[in-house]
């Protein structure tokens, strides 16, 4: 179906501000007399504080406020402290410290006294399995989502078992199957089986984290950085320790997420709760890098093993998968369940079983990074797919075209327990890769020499789901016959958030000119809107602007219907007028209508809103009443299955093996997203992730020193994100472009795996082009190029992490 | 030699005694013994001002993120004019002040981001005499003389985008767009040294502009395109 927007590129409201620098991030923001916050963060990688004498750091010329543990609420075990008595990682914020500026507040840092006990520490998830092991928390060193706080050890014989380099397989808290796994690898034509690694790497958003707040006749202001706006304040006002009614919380701009702000997060109630204690003067916490490194979040790394079976038609016939996820000190994210999610999607295995045992390590917190395990089971899982393929003589294309779900998704199935999806065209996208890449033909020159290079392909696919149902949406017809798009979605530089405005406009045939959306701020009477996570904004989104769009839109028929006469369904909408289908003499415009519902009140006005709709969008209406002709719903569409974003990624290298350096020569990234809304935006999306999968699968990577617990890959420079002379000039995309039927206008979101299919075909190709050798380890780094191709031992354990 | 300019030197211990304590507690396996990190950012300011006693009233900095190290500043003519986008700007400026915190503190120029402030990155770049600098490790009292361009300063006082911005634009730059205003100062330097790039001139121009969210093509693609336009 040809839309009048949705397909078409154009220009983002808040471009213009982003190039000429007038954007205001949380860190731009100013106050009068806006005092500086600075906290002090532990030196160990895990202690209990015995005591904090403050008394010289307070009278000290310009302290005005401090902080301690004991002043904020501490969470549950395993959650993430504002402040902490138990740091659990070096940089874990223990005091904080407000003066009237930064330098004064540094000073006072400095003066504080903390008295530590250190107490044992493990930076490695084995390690804490073993039966002596150290725990990262006191009490316990396993949790996770619908994983009780606990203590888990596994016996010496698990351990014997396994061998120095094999993954021990003792009891886990996690553990599911389908088919019958043992009788199908009995039957297997060809079984591979590795152990692999894949390491945590630093999110590093480029904007750090900075944060100010004030309060203001008894309301909390917060100036915040986070990838969602709506979703992020209530739990923003629940640390805060206040009603969401009670905070105005404004985030315009968002320099970087990647799911490190995907909501909101405890150094951002820091300032809040420092100003409160001044009585509600303004007060800024500015971040650094390093503070970025510590409190940013990272993705969570793994140890673990697979086994998969084919037949000899290349057909998955069983996989068995364990992981041991590295949770840093908290709870965390939920990787570990994706990963046998992901696999389960990507490769449609016809049985399967999967253990997981998330654990805690005295490393920062983890949280969810772009496709938070998806991408991490693209990289471990697909090197063994091509190992299969070499074994069976299927060509690499082929034994992924053969598991991947297609056709619309008929027959697909999903995760543990095997439900359906909404729409798969995995078999397509690999099908247009494969004859835009001209695989076939250039795939035989794998392996060709010149001088010290060698050539290599890869090609992989990823998967993350891509939407969710259930919250409302927001529009307004004014006077003025605008139509603004209250927006709650949040600013992560996706331009989703403007994209899926655009769904309201094409039901309304509005004119892109005359809309204007509305967002940055609960000061801007936002519906509920879900977070700008998770690759869902395309498809969540588009629903609740199709749900407000259609209800001003049924609003505007009838109001037509009652000023000239007869039935709703007598009319249309054109070019911003509503006309009578039998008479086009017979016509109100927009702003007439708009006039008209003012006039009339009730439901049209925003007087009266649905009952259904959630308290936040209800103030909004309220907020909005009067002003206009009101279309407000919520998203009660159909969902009745996971909407799975699906990508596949084609690369092209060059590897030097006497430098282990390699180039791309070319890179192709096809999307599985629905309906395309923003060809441009989509191709952005499949280049920058594909680049920022390239960082994962060559250069990030934690590292903590194994005897101190020190962290040292803290700085950009040592974290290593690609730079412009990393990635190729110019990287190619295309998108499969079908329907998703559960999205109104066909759309379902991208974002994550057109990162690991880009991750996960590198390591694919680095591979190819060394004959096949099996690094099984996230990233591949240089010296393990040169080892492979000098056939020298690595350097590293199999299974060692964190401080490779 | 300028004082100012006296290199950080790595074997100095400018923090002195770390203030926690340790105690050691029976039985326990893993005792972490702390030591100062050896490089932070203000060791590194320090360094290069070694020694004074005035205190900035407006200071802001970097610390490494677990215990910041004493202050000290020299005391210098702190009130200097500078000619910030065309425009003459009386400013107190601290001895080890940066060109960003001035920017950004200031003179309120919130455009310049600080992504690092340790040179890895370029968000911070600004121009002074019309090449890209990163403000971030560049003191303010050095670069008083010269004429500094910012984010702000680079579109037409009527508004007119200069055609570097109009082609970021154009080809969709940025994402989050907090790498943007380094990426366009970069962009518009480099485009006055070189007004008829190849791609990877440009490309290595721009390489001291780190951007995370990874819109390098995109950016790319806007310095080709307004290459043809400057
Ligand atoms: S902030 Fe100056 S280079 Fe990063
Ligand atoms: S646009 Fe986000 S860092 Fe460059």
């Amino acid at each position: 179906m040809a839309y009048k927007l949705i397909g078409k590129d154009f220009t983002p409201p808040d471009l213009v501000a982003k190039v000429t620098g007038s954007a205001k991030y949380a860190g731009d923001f100013r106050a009068d007399g806006m005092a500086s916050i600075k906290v002090l963060g532990s030196p160990m990688p895990h202690a209990k504080v015995k005591s904090i004498d403050l008394s010289k750091a307070e009278a000290m010329p310009g302290v005005l406020a401090t902080l301690v543990p004991e002043d904020v609420k501490q969470p549950g075990p395993a959650g993430m402290a504002i402040l902490s008595s138990e740091p659990a990682y070096v940089g874990q914020p223990i005091v904080a410290i407000a003066a009237e500026n930064e330098q004064l507040a540094a000073d006072a840092l400095a003066a504080i006294e903390v008295e530590l006990e250190p107490l044992p520490f493990c930076i490695d998830p084995l390690e804490s399995l073993k039966p002596d092991g150290p725990n990262a928390l006191t009490g316990g060193n396993v949790v996770g989502r619908d994983v009780e706080f606990q203590e888990v050890k596994w016996s010496g014989k698990d351990f014997a078992l396994a061998g120095e380099d094999g993954l021990p397989q003792g009891k886990v808290p996690v553990e599911w199957a389908f088919g019958d796994v043992d009788a199908a690898f009995d039957a297997a034509a060809v079984v591979v089986e590795e152990t692999f690694v894949h390491s945590s790497n630093a999110h590093h958003a480029m904007e750090p984290r900075s944060a100010a707040a004030y309060w203001e006749n008894g309301k909390c202001h917060v100036w915040g950085s986070t990838q969602s706006t709506a979703f992020a304040q209530p739990g923003l006002a629940k640390m805060i320790g206040i009603s969401p009614a009670e905070l105005v919380f404004v985030a315009e701009y968002c320099g970087g997420g990647f799911g490190g702000k995907a909501s909101a997060y405890p150094l951002m109630v820091l300032p809040a709760l420092m100003s409160k204690k001044m009585g509600g003067r303004p007060a800024m916490l500015r971040v650094s890098r390093a503070e970025e490194y510590y409190n940013g979040y990272a993705r969570a790394g793994f140890q673990g093993w697979g086994k998969l079976g084919f037949n000899k038609e290349g057909r998955l016939t069983a996989a068995d998968v364990f992981v041991v996820q590295d949770l840093g000190t908290t709870t965390g994210f939920w990787d570990f369940n994706n990963v046998g999610a992901a696999i389960s999607i990507v490769f449609q295995p016809e049985s399967m079983r999967f253990r997981a045992i998330p654990v805690l390590t005295n490393t920062v917190p983890k949280g969810a990074q772009r496709g938070p395990g998806e991408n991490q089971a693209a990289n471990m899982l697909e090197p063994l797919f091509d190992k299969a393929a070499r074994e069976l003589g299927i060509d690499r294309v082929a034994i992924r075209s053969i598991n991947a779900p297609g056709e619309g998704g008929k027959d697909a199935k999903y995760g543990a327990k095997q439900g359906p999806v909404t729409s798969a065209y995995l078999k397509e996208a690999l099908a247009n890769g494969a004859e835009q890449f001209n695989w076939s033909e250039r795939s035989k020159a794998s392996g060709q020499r010149n001088g010290s290079k060698v050539r290599g392909y890869g090609v992989a696919s990823a998967y993350h789901s891509a939407g969710a149902a259930g919250f409302d949406g927001l529009v307004r017809l004014s006077p003025d016959g605008k139509l603004h798009i209250h927006t709650g979605v949040g600013n992560l530089g996706t331009f989703s958030y403007a994209s899926t405005s655009r769904v309201a406009a094409e039901v309304l045939g509005m004119a892109w000119e005359n809309c204007i959306i509305e967002r940055g701020g609960t000061t801007k009477n936002l519906p509920w809107n879900f977070g700008q996570f998770g690759s869902n904004t395309s498809f969540t989104m588009s629903r609740t602007n199709f749900a407000a769009a259609t209800d001003a839109k049924n609003k505007l028929l009838e109001i037509a219907a009652m000023e000239l006469g007869g039935a709703a369904d007598d009319y249309k909408l054109e070019n911003e007028m509503v006309v009578a289908t039998a008479d086009a003499g017979k016509s109100m415009s927009f702003a007439d209508c708009a006039k008209k519902a003012i006039d009339l009140g009730g439901k049209f006005s925003g007087m009266e809103a649905p009952e259904d709709i959630n308290p936040m969008t209800a103030a909004s209406v309220a907020g909005l009443a009067g002003s206009g002709l009101i279309g407000v719903s919520k998203d009660n569409m159909p969902k009745t299955a996971t909407v799975p974003a699906l990508a596949a990624g084609f690369i092209e290298i060059d590897l030097d093996l006497e430098t282990g350096k390699y180039e791309i020569l070319d890179y192709l990234g096809v999307a599985d997203c629905g309906v395309v809304m923003h060809p441009q935006g989509l191709a952005a999306q499949i280049r920058s992730g594909a680049i920022m999968g390239f960082g994962l699968a060559t250069t990030e990577r934690h590292i903590y020193d194994p005897e101190y617990g020190r962290p040292n890959a803290i700085g950009l420079y040592q974290a290593k994100p690609k730079t412009y002379l990393d990635v190729p000039a110019a990287l190619q995309w295309a998108a499969v472009d079908l329907p998703d039927e559960q999205s109104p206008l066909g759309s379902k979101g991208i974002g994550e795996p057109v990162e690991g299919c880009a991750s996960a075909a590198l390591l694919c190709a680095i591979s190819d082009a060394l004959g096949g050798h099996m690094f099984n380890r996230t990233p591949v780094v240089t010296d393990m190029i040169i080892n492979a191709a000098a056939g020298l031992p690595q350097s590293h354990k199999p299974l060692q992490t964190n401080c490779q | 030699m300028n004082e100012d300019l006296m290199p950080y030197d790595p074997t100095v211990d400018y923090t002195g005694e770390p203030a926690i304590k340790e105690i050691t507690p029976d039985g326990s396996k893993h005792i972490p013994p702390w030591k100062p990190l050896n490089l932070t950012r203000r060791r590194f300011l320090q360094g290069v001002v070694c020694s004074g006693i005035a205190v900035s009233s407006t200071a802001i900095l970097f610390t490494s993120g677990t215990r910041p190290a004493r202050a000290d500043a020299r005391a210098v003519e702190r009130l200097i004019t500078l000619n910030v986008n065309g425009r003459k700007r009386n400013v107190d400026v601290a001895p080890n002040e940066t060109l960003a915190h001035t920017l950004r503190y200031g003179l309120n120029l919130i455009g310049t981001k600080v992504g690092c402030n340790r040179a890895e990155c370029g968000a911070c770049a600004v121009m002074a005499d019309g090449v890209s600098i990163y403000s971030c490790s560049t003191l303010t009292h050095r670069i008083k003389n010269k004429s500094i361009t910012t984010i702000e300063g680079i579109a037409d006082s009527d508004g007119t985008l200069h055609p570097v911005q109009q082609a970021f634009i154009d080809e969709l730059g940025p994402q989050c767009g907090f790498c943007t205003p380094g990426q366009v100062v970069t962009a518009v330097s480099f485009l006055k040294e070189n007004p008829n790039p190849t791609v990877d001139e440009a490309r290595m121009a721009m390489s001291g502009n780190l951007c995370r969210c990874g819109a390098y093509d995109h950016y790319l693609k806007g310095v080709m395109k307004a290459s043809e336009k400057v």
